[in-house]
């Protein structure tokens, strides 16, 4: 049973997110529709099951959600942030900075997520990442201390990524 | 009847604050000099003035009558695309050297970026197969 499964759904989260995608693009929810996505949302992850060639193990949804609240929090701080930056700072005195954030991530996805977060919140642009996947280059708008910048990123973002992906 | 004033009314703050962080990330497109820092303004302000857009197309689908949520759609794909392209961006200047100096790296390995061409391919695939182990 569970093999099964597990052949007829290799990424149940993928399943759920594509039934839920396909409800929101018909913006109506009917029982019709409700089957035709979880079919689609069951064939599309099996025709295209070849790029997808490992899941991430242990992964949790739950704590997910909590970061995605936290990041929407903080995208919402950072605009502020940033429109204040642009209507108040003349160019001579912005303070823009490349940092270095060493990385304790070693799964793609984790550090795709981390770059993700870090160019939509404060003033933080993720640019490049080294040959070795160890460090993350980062470019800040304005800043005094960028030490200050990379441990914030490291504490408050790689450590609960590292959590999700433990 | 006061509950669709009250909608129309979220609608027309929501469509201002919204009006408002895109013209201020206009601002910022235009006033600051140098590319990377150019670069910051319409990633930022752009995501949350086009989700407030998007939220007041929501409230006002529901203040009118109607129910309208695939804005939601919108919002999650602009906020999974703009970081790539930022980063897109962030890579061509880093190739036209239009930025400041990149870093050196604690151990002496190069930014992915900079890898010299002729290099590309062994390392690379050493490189993803580190990955994944």
């Amino acid at each position: 049973m569970g093999r099964a499964f597990r052949w007829l759904i290799p990424h149940p989260l993928l399943t759920l997110l594509l039934t839920v995608v396909w409800i929101l693009l018909q913006n109506q929810l009917s029982a019709g529709m409700l089957v035709f996505g979880i079919i689609l949302g069951i064939l599309i992850p099996w025709g295209t099951s070849i790029w997808w060639p490992d899941t991430p193990k242990g992964f949790r949804a739950g704590r997910m959600v909590f970061y995605s609240v936290i990041v929407i929090w903080d995208i919402i701080i950072a605009n502020i942030q940033v429109a204040w930056i642009v209507l108040t700072v003349p160019n001579a005195k912005l303070k823009p900075a490349w940092i270095v954030v060493p990385l304790e991530l070693r799964q793609p996805e984790a550090i795709t997520l981390l770059a993700g977060t870090i160019t939509l919140t404060p003033g933080t642009v993720s640019a490049d990442l080294s040959d070795d996947g160890h460090e993350l280059l980062v470019h800040v708008l304005h800043t005094d201390d960028p030490d200050a910048v990379r441990d914030e990123i490291k504490t408050r973002y790689e450590r609960r990524l590292k959590e999700i992906f433990s | 009847m006061t509950l669709e004033v009250l909608g129309i009314y979220a609608t027309a703050i929501f469509l201002l604050i919204g009006s408002v962080f895109v013209i201020v990330g206009v601002i910022g497109l235009l006033k600051f000099s140098d590319p990377m820092t150019r670069l910051h303004a319409p990633t930022k302000v752009g995501t949350l003035g086009i989700g407030m857009l998007l939220l007041a197309s929501i409230t006002h689908s529901f203040a009118t009558g109607g129910s309208s949520i695939h804005e939601l759609l919108i919002m999650a794909f602009l906020f999974v695309t703009a970081p790539i392209s930022a980063n897109f961006i962030a890579k061509a200047n880093i190739h036209r050297g239009v930025c400041a100096p990149l870093p050196d790296l604690p151990d002496d390995g190069t930014w992915s970026t900079l890898t010299p061409v002729e290099n590309e391919r062994a390392p690379r695939e050493e490189a993803t197969e580190g990955g994944r182990a």
